[in-house]
């Protein structure tokens, strides 16, 4: 058992374990110490000053992030004194700030503005001339640099360091001169450099393919799960009137902590892409032709009852949520009557695995689809037609072309460039952003997302797009939502 | 006189190790290896050795935090990063009796078990370096460095570090950051470098005229140390003396000798037969105090604390009634504002803040507000920081204005310097300077006869 030691913060008798700083006891209890440098996940650097507390009969103001309780500790985070602490640090860090948050990206998420605003909102004494440094200096593929809003914590030098294990960053320079850099020949280039914008308090660090494409308080947050590989970071998806602007890695101790990677996060982009598929399209001589849902469920329907059910194969994807493969899967089984039922999905890649997060595994579902069917899709999968939930890898694009079918239906979000003549039928699916559904990621944890906005145009979520197709074959399924189809799913594997 | 560690300097070629023995040098190493190691560190404790590099510590005891039997290297790092302005005694003994720091060294790793030791110079120290590098070369010939010395089965290295210029790698911990090899940043103690110090290890930094100390007392033991100053400050110190002075220089007093007697007898006076203005006793970085002040007064860490100053590292810095309050503190500032290695807010701002207020000030910009601003820096910036660099600043922006807070307010009255002449002054004289002259030319025209 954990030693326990009893001391005061403002006023407040706690016991708290022994070992823990003033700035996690006080935090326990429901006191939140403003703080530049501190971050839970690195090391301490103790340099901000920002978190200095009053404590009884200590020789100077301590630096909760660092001082560790003692028994009878008297603390004073709220006293008169250490707000005056508070304030003293923020004049100091204002004085050669620019001031420029009407145009600075930050502003809205800053935390320099938010402390001013809860701590200072004294005006500047300093009547002579700032200290000017370089601004906006691209330092790396993704990380714009501007150092004079710069509070030099050395949050991203020790994220570096300590979590990329790249020694990219550096402070150069000394005194109020003193500036953060690339090491000389370097670029701030590792896979994870998007997370120092994260922790960056102000606006020195931000992220070239965000800044300045929203305002941040427009932007709505919704809980979801990149799809970038196996991991299953959680994030949070920023989005405005329909349209994403970023993800951002959402806290969770057991998977990703608060970190995501570079790629990752850009797989953002595919929810807006340009080759989204948004209506139904019917093959027309090698061009596609918008169609309406009732002739595009028709028409399949016509199709596929000239053929045996043992001539079609159903294609699950590990690209998509457990729930959409669970409501394929019934239409398959239940619906058309096949038997061979096969999952796509993206090739593995070695290289894109590391030690971090990161997964060869690419494709977010693959454990949760194999609760479902063991056969990955194959030159071994014959058949003349195929129903295939998402899109397929350009591997399993060629794979399919080789196998020569007859007709080809997509229940997909997106056109690869090269795609599909082969396909003959594509029904317009929601993106993952757009519906809501779970991940079962490469731990076998089950990960749930939200639906961020309404699908657009006339796309559906994969559930609505089978309540169609069901009722075109003459059966019904009359989901309503993908609760619904995880209930029903889990019963019919028997979780 | 001679006294503790002053007794060779006159001596010439004293960097040469048979120069040096035949005056002493290595004497103490054999009695050194027939005590025991805490026997050592108690005969320093005894001698009540006070650390020289300026917080006064005592030596004895510091070596006595060294944690016994943690399976870690116990490492001995000498401090010879000599930056402080106004100081220059570890200069002088590095270039005038090196061998006498390898015997204190070998003595002080002796005593807490270290069998590396390292010398940090400061980066402009080259000549000193070089110096001594020789001096070692010849302490490893001679088998007083190595494996088994003389034959006691203790073994040390010594290596020589060079910083790059940095003034805060003084600071016992940005000195060790910058020996493992990273930037010379101050670390937050505790721990302190006794406990978890160089490679995370235990660590004792010790200044260069600290260990210096340590030959003397091993060899006339600790009561002979004690014969020497005061009952608080035991033993004798090195102050070097520059400004305004006749005879600037370094000089080993006893603690506790009047300030007068020193200035008089040592020192020869002020430059000139001058007023006394001020006197900064202990490097830039402690309070001022006016003449009067530290006339009154005697050179041991106790008095001094009585008059309101520090004896810091010893760097006596004279100034006569020709200077200006406001330029010596313009000056401070910029170069505290110019070494603050930028780690900490209050510091990395607040004395570059401070720089540009003084600055405006001496050139005559200065409002009236700016007094109190300052003062209210140097309280923001004491005692907030990682390291004391701040308060180095803090501390003399305090004591020059409360010294001499007239001066300052006739700068920001006048809006100019009142002891120059300001340009209007000049232009006048040139004016008055020229219209007599031409009133000579005249004179002479008015006899020509064309």
């Amino acid at each position: 058992m954990t030693q326990k030691v009893k001391m005061t913060i403002d006023g407040k008798h706690v016991e708290v374990d022994a070992g823990v700083t003033i700035f996690n006891a006080a935090k326990d209890i429901g006191i939140e110490i403003p703080h530049f440098c501190y971050h839970p996940k690195l090391s301490i650097a103790g340099n901000c000053r920002l978190c200095q507390v009053d404590v009884e009969g200590a020789r100077a103001p301590v630096i909760s992030c660092r001082e560790r309780v003692r028994d009878g500790m008297i603390v004073h985070v709220n006293s008169q004194k250490a707000a005056q602490l508070r304030k003293d640090v923020l004049e100091f860090i204002l004085i050669n700030h620019p001031l420029d948050c009407p145009v600075c990206d930050q502003s809205g998420e800053c935390k320099l503005q938010d402390q001013y605003f809860d701590h200072s909102l004294q005006p500047s004494r300093m009547r002579y001339p700032k200290v000017h440094k370089p601004k906006a200096k691209p330092i790396g593929p993704y990380v714009v640099l501007d150092d004079e809003r710069c509070v030099l914590c050395t949050r991203c030098i020790r994220f570096c360091d300590e979590i990329a294990k790249e020694h990219q960053l550096i402070l150069c320079e000394r005194g109020d001169h003193s500036t953060i850099d690339v090491f000389p020949g370097k670029q701030l280039d590792n896979p994870y450099s998007l997370c120092t914008v994260d922790i960056c308090p102000v606006g020195a660090l931000t992220s070239s393919d965000f800044r300045f494409q929203k305002r941040v308080w427009f932007l709505k947050s919704t809980p979801s799960i990149c799809t970038g590989c196996a991991t299953g970071c959680n994030i949070w998806l920023d989005h405005d009137d329909g349209i994403a602007y970023r993800y951002r890695p959402r806290e969770n101790e057991e998977v990703n902590e608060c970190w995501m990677c570079d790629p990752g996060r850009m797989t953002y982009k595919r929810i807006n892409a340009d080759e989204r598929v948004l209506f139904p399209m019917k093959e027309v001589n090698g061009i596609y032709e918008r169609i309406s849902w009732e002739s595009a469920t028709a028409e399949m329907a016509t199709k596929l009852k000239t053929y045996q059910p043992s001539d079609i194969v159903g294609v699950l994807s590990v690209q998509q949520s457990l729930e959409e493969n669970m409501a394929a899967l019934r239409f398959f089984k239940e619906v058309l009557k096949t038997s061979s039922i096969v999952w796509s999905g993206d090739e593995h890649d070695p290289s894109f695995a590391d030690d971090i997060l990161r997964d060869h595994d690419r494709n977010p579902n693959t454990n949760g689809v194999k609760l479902l069917t063991q056969e990955r899709f194959s030159e071994k999968s014959k058949g003349k037609v195929f129903v295939i939930l998402g899109s397929l890898s350009d591997a399993d694009e060629k794979r399919l072309i080789s196998l020569k079918p007859e007709y080809v239906v997509l229940m997909t979000d997106i056109r690869n460039e090269s795609i599909q003549p082969f396909a003959h039928l594509l029904l317009p699916r929601a993106s993952h952003a757009e519906q809501e559904g779970t991940f079962v990621n490469r731990d076998g944890r089950w990960q749930r997302f939200s639906k961020a906005f309404d699908p657009k145009m006339e796309s559906l979520p994969t559930w609505g797009i089978l309540n169609h197709l069901a009722s075109a074959f003459g059966s019904s399924f009359g989901y309503a939502s993908a609760a619904e189809v995880l209930a029903t799913g889990k019963k019919a594997i028997g979780l | 006189m001679t006294l503790v560690l002053n007794k060779n300097w006159n001596v010439e070629k004293m960097d040469d190790i048979v120069v040096a023995k035949k005056h002493g040098a290595y004497a103490s190493l054999e009695k050194l290896f027939q005590m025991q190691p805490d026997r050592v560190t108690e005969e320093v404790k005894a001698a009540g050795l006070r650390g020289r590099g300026g917080a006064g510590f005592s030596t004895g005891m510091k070596w006595s935090f060294v944690p016994k039997n943690t399976g870690k290297p116990v490492y001995l790092v000498i401090n010879a990063d000599e930056s402080e302005p106004g100081t220059f005694k570890d200069r002088h003994l590095l270039e005038r009796d090196p061998h006498l720091l390898i015997e204190g060294m070998i003595a002080a790793s002796y005593a807490i078990g270290a069998h590396t030791a390292y010398i940090y110079f400061r980066g402009e120290f080259f000549h000193q370096c070089e110096l001594f590098e020789a001096a070692l070369f010849q302490a490893y010939a001679s088998k007083l460095l190595g494996k088994n010395i003389l034959g006691s089965g203790y073994d040390l290295e010594i290596y020589t570090h060079r910083g790059a210029g940095a003034y805060i790698c003084g600071e016992e911990t940005a000195l060790l950051s910058s020996l493992e090899g990273y930037r010379g940043f101050p670390r937050i103690k505790p721990p302190f470098p006794a406990v978890e110090g160089l490679f995370s290890c235990p660590t004792i930094v010790n200044n260069v005229e600290t260990i210096c100390a340590v030959p003397f007392i091993l060899a006339k033991g600790a009561s002979a140390y004690r014969k020497f100053g005061t009952e608080k400050s035991p033993g004798t110190k090195l102050f070097s003396v520059c400004g305004h002075v006749e005879k600037p220089g370094v000089y080993e007093v006893e603690l506790g000798l009047p300030f007068a007697t020193f200035m008089n007898e040592y020192c020869g006076g002020v430059r000139g037969g001058r007023k006394l203005k001020a006197v900064v006793v202990g490097g830039s970085s402690v309070p001022v105090l006016t003449g009067e002040q530290i006339l009154a007064s005697r050179l041991d860490y106790e008095s001094l604390q009585q008059s309101g100053t520090l004896l810091g590292s010893g760097g006596v810095i004279i100034f006569d009634d020709s200077v200006c309050a406001v330029e010596v503190l313009a000056d401070l500032a910029r170069f505290y504002a110019h070494e603050s290695c930028g780690q900490c807010t209050p510091c990395r701002e607040g004395t570059g803040w401070a720089k540009k207020i003084v600055d405006r000030m001496e050139r005559g910009d200065g409002d009236a507000q700016d007094l109190s601003v300052l003062f209210q820096l140097a309280d923001n910036m004491q005692g907030r920081t990682i390291c004391t660099l701040a308060d180095a600043l803090a501390m003399p922006i305090r004591s020059w204005i409360n010294c001499f807070r007239h001066e300052f307010e006739e700068h920001v009255r006048l809006r100019r310097c009142p002891m120059k002449r300001n340009t209007l002054d000049v232009r006048r004289e040139n004016i008055s300077k020229l219209t007599n002259n031409s009133g000579g030319t005249n004179a002479g025209s008015q006899g020509c006869p064309a």
